[in-house]
């Protein structure tokens, strides 16, 4: 009997093992393949589509391509970075500053205010983009002025995104306000010295959401930069060179670009990882 | 369940009339029994506040007053009094020279914005009546007011939420609420291609664009759009369900007993959240193309013969795509059950065992039920981004396969957002975006808030502890 449950088990964790490993294969595949193909010449290979993984030659090409003053590929580099940078520091600004008002003050409106956020998230981004192109126009912000117009826009509506942050917020027993409130101590000084340093795991996983998403941003940076190739960010110029320069063989270039994108984020994130778990696992049971 | 929230919003209304009311009592009281200052002041914002001795209220208060009528006078009325026509003066050319008549997307967009600072303007006006007749009661029941230095400083305390909220509010107004205006109102214009300003005038035309979406004629876009909702709403269906049980599956296999290396296995799957999307969904595009390295070590193992048309075949489009969001979709939803999966308590599962349950009862009757409870309105968020899930469609197919039966451009794989996309961009088709986008807010709202109140983890909040 015991020794048979210790069999059903060992052949239970053989199955377990197997399936894990083939799904590491199956996730890990791209990466590598990504990574693989990023060492292809371009030069003395093509730089386009191949029907073979493993480069004939290990060459830098595509690195020193990127770096060889032919593209502005630092230049999109260093955009991407500006705005990760300002977009992570004034929206996790915003969003513990609305956080804090939502969840520790009771003022006339708030439920008001709530339900006309939730309701005008429901409404698809894309649909203001043509007014909002013409927003920033108005003020320069479009074109050359492009970097500044992203984070603006990105920063602006930041105030929506308080979900998970308040609902950290609401888990801290408002006890302790009272007790320093009957101090004398006033709600900006509750909110600075007391809330702010309890925060810190809430306020890692809101600045990292923040970094993470303008490495990802195609859809509205291509319109606002639109044929002003000094204003692209990363994401814009490399599905660039994956759609329209194909014929070219950029697409070796474009695995060059992605690795060296791919891995500080990716390094950072996997760092960061115990916080980002927290902040979605809290963000899902709370809704 | 249905009644209950039916007399909730009775009630609502009740009261909201009720505020109403009491708004103009408010008013005509305060101007009855209010002394000169305080009449004055329906004219002169802040002109009582100022003379009893509040000079920071009352001048915040003249200030919004002088800056409304600046504004309007200026910019705001000119713009104002062509809305209902957005403009008769056409741009027309005289010899050489263009001479631009009227804007119509200018009046439509500063229109609007008029129309809130008027809003705002009368809301201000009612503020400082009550501040006026706050003032009185205070004065008469012989307390003292308090001094400009108590009021500013209660912006740090008592008031503290206006100072938090005021650049969040603000900044929501301009770069949401006012788009969002604009362009519910440019799905009642003829603003397209043919009618760009500022060479071209556009006007109000009703509801011929709701009209034209639904209408089946060669010219209407009614097929096509039931074809992209029906694919949209089968799309995020299968992407959300899908996603969700067998990333419950991985969970639960890296959580078994006796599996080591926990930590590995998750940290391999997390991957796809690190790397920037454009990067592993551009490649893992070119992956599938037709001259792919999938199909390519196909044909030279000689499995196949001519490639398989991941991308051109509709079909085998849609399937691959729902494949490869399996990628994405994952690892995100084994973190969250990684984290819930352990919140249930051991001893359910011991005593199970004590009873002869074997595995696959044990995850039916406590695993499963517990993890739909927990996780109902989640799910109902992950299908509401689905529906709106931009990313993995346009770095994947952008919507192609392309059709000739469809109208507006649309592809075989096209969501609505995508298609939205579309039409704003490559076809400038700014009234019928604007039609597709309120549908899909419709869409969206109808299972957001719909839905959400039939999940039995809303009903019954304590139904599981």
């Amino acid at each position: 009997m015991n020794k048979s449950y210790k069999t059903k088990r060992t052949i239970g964790n053989v199955i377990a093992y197997i399936v894990l490993i083939l799904i590491s294969i199956i996730w890990l595949f791209p990466f590598v393949g990504l990574v693989l193909q990023s060492f292809r010449s371009y030069a003395t290979e093509y730089g386009g589509m191949v029907d073979y993984l493993l480069p004939k030659a290990f060459s830098l090409d595509n690195y020193k391509f990127l770096f060889s003053g032919e593209t502005n590929y630092v230049r999109w580099y260093s955009n991407t970075l500006i705005i990760a940078f300002f977009v992570t520091a004034f929206q996790t600004i915003i969003i513990l500053c609305v956080s804090y008002a939502l969840s520790r003050m009771r003022f006339a409106g708030r439920e008001l205010l709530m339900r006309f956020w939730l309701i005008l998230g429901l409404f698809p981004g894309f649909l203001t983009m043509i007014c909002l192109y013409f927003l920033l126009k108005q003020f320069g912000l479009t074109q050359a002025g492009a970097i500044p117009g992203l984070i603006l826009v990105s920063v602006a509506s930041s105030g929506m995104g308080y979900y998970v942050c308040k609902g950290y917020f609401d888990t801290i027993p408002k006890a302790l306000d009272e007790a320093a409130r009957i101090d004398g101590a006033t709600r900006a000084r509750i909110f600075f010295t007391m809330i702010i340093p309890m925060s810190k795991p809430i306020i890692i996983y809101t600045a990292l959401v923040a970094f993470m998403a303008p490495w990802c941003d195609y859809v509205f940076a291509s319109y606002v930069a639109f044929g002003h190739d000094q204003s692209y960010n990363v994401a814009v110029a490399m599905t660039r060179w994956v759609w329209t320069n194909d014929y070219q063989g950029y697409f070796t270039r474009f695995c060059a670009g992605g690795v060296l994108i791919a891995i500080p984020v990716t390094l950072l994130f996997m760092f960061l990882q115990k916080y980002y778990v927290e902040g979605v696992t809290g963000g899902a049971v709370k809704g | 369940m249905a009644g209950s929230t039916g007399k909730k919003k009775t009630k609502n209304v009740g009261s909201g009339l009720e505020s109403v009311k009491q708004v103009f009592k408010n008013i005509g009281v305060t101007f009855v029994e209010g002394d000169f200052k305080t009449k004055l002041s329906y004219l002169i914002f802040g002109f009582g506040p100022m003379l009893r001795g509040q000079i920071l209220i009352g001048a915040v208060l003249l200030l919004l007053e002088v800056l409304f009528f600046w504004y309007m006078t200026g910019f705001g009325w000119q713009y104002l009094s062509k809305i209902s026509t957005l403009g008769t003066v056409a741009t027309q050319k005289v010899g050489r020279k263009t001479v631009y008549g009227d804007n119509s997307f200018l009046i439509l967009l500063f229109g609007v914005l008029s129309a809130f600072a008027v809003i705002a303007f009368f809301v201000v006006w009612y503020l400082n009546i009550r501040e006026n007749r706050k003032e009185e009661l205070l004065l008469k029941a012989g307390k003292k007011l308090p001094s400009n230095k108590d009021t500013f400083l209660s912006l740090f305390d008592k008031n503290f939420d206006k100072t938090l909220l005021f650049l969040p509010v603000t900044g929501i107004f301009v770069f949401t609420v006012l788009p969002i205006v604009f362009m519910i109102c440019v799905a009642f214009t003829n603003y397209d291609a043919n009618h760009q300003a500022p060479s071209n005038l556009f006007t109000w035309v009703g509801l011929e664009n709701f009209k034209n979406l639904v209408s089946f004629g060669t010219e209407g876009f009614g097929p096509t759009f039931l074809q992209v909702l029906l694919w949209t709403l089968v799309w995020a269906f299968l992407a959300t369900f899908i996603d969700y049980f067998l990333g419950l599956g991985v969970a639960i296999l890296i959580n078994k007993k006796g599996v080591r290396f926990k930590k590995l296995w998750r940290t391999i799957l997390v991957m796809t959240i690190a790397v920037p999307q454009f990067v592993s969904l551009l490649y893992i595009m070119k992956m599938f193309a037709n001259d792919g390295l999938i199909n390519g070590y196909l044909i030279k193992w000689g499995i196949i013969k001519t490639a398989i048309p991941f991308w051109t075949d509709p079909l085998l489009a849609k399937i691959t795509i729902i494949v490869v969001n399996i990628w994405i979709g994952i690892p995100y939803l084994m973190l969250i059950a990684t984290g819930l999966l352990m919140n249930i308590p051991e001893d359910l599962y011991e005593s199970a065992r004590i009873d002869g349950a074997n595995g696959w009862q044990m995850f039916k009757s406590i695993t499963l039920p517990y993890m739909l409870f927990v996780t109902g309105p989640f799910i109902l968020t992950q299908f509401t981004g689905n529906l709106n899930n931009f990313n993995v469609i346009y770095l994947l197919t952008q919507g192609k396969p392309q059709s000739m039966n469809l109208a507006g451009n649309a592809g075989n794989t096209d969501l609505l957002v995508t298609w939205l996309y579309k039409m704003t961009v490559n076809d400038t088709n700014y009234k019928m975006a604007a039609v597709i986008g309120i549908m899909v807010f419709i869409v969206t709202a109808i299972f957001a808030l719909g839905v959400y109140g039939l999940l039995p983890s809303v009903k019954d909040e304590e139904g599981f502890q």
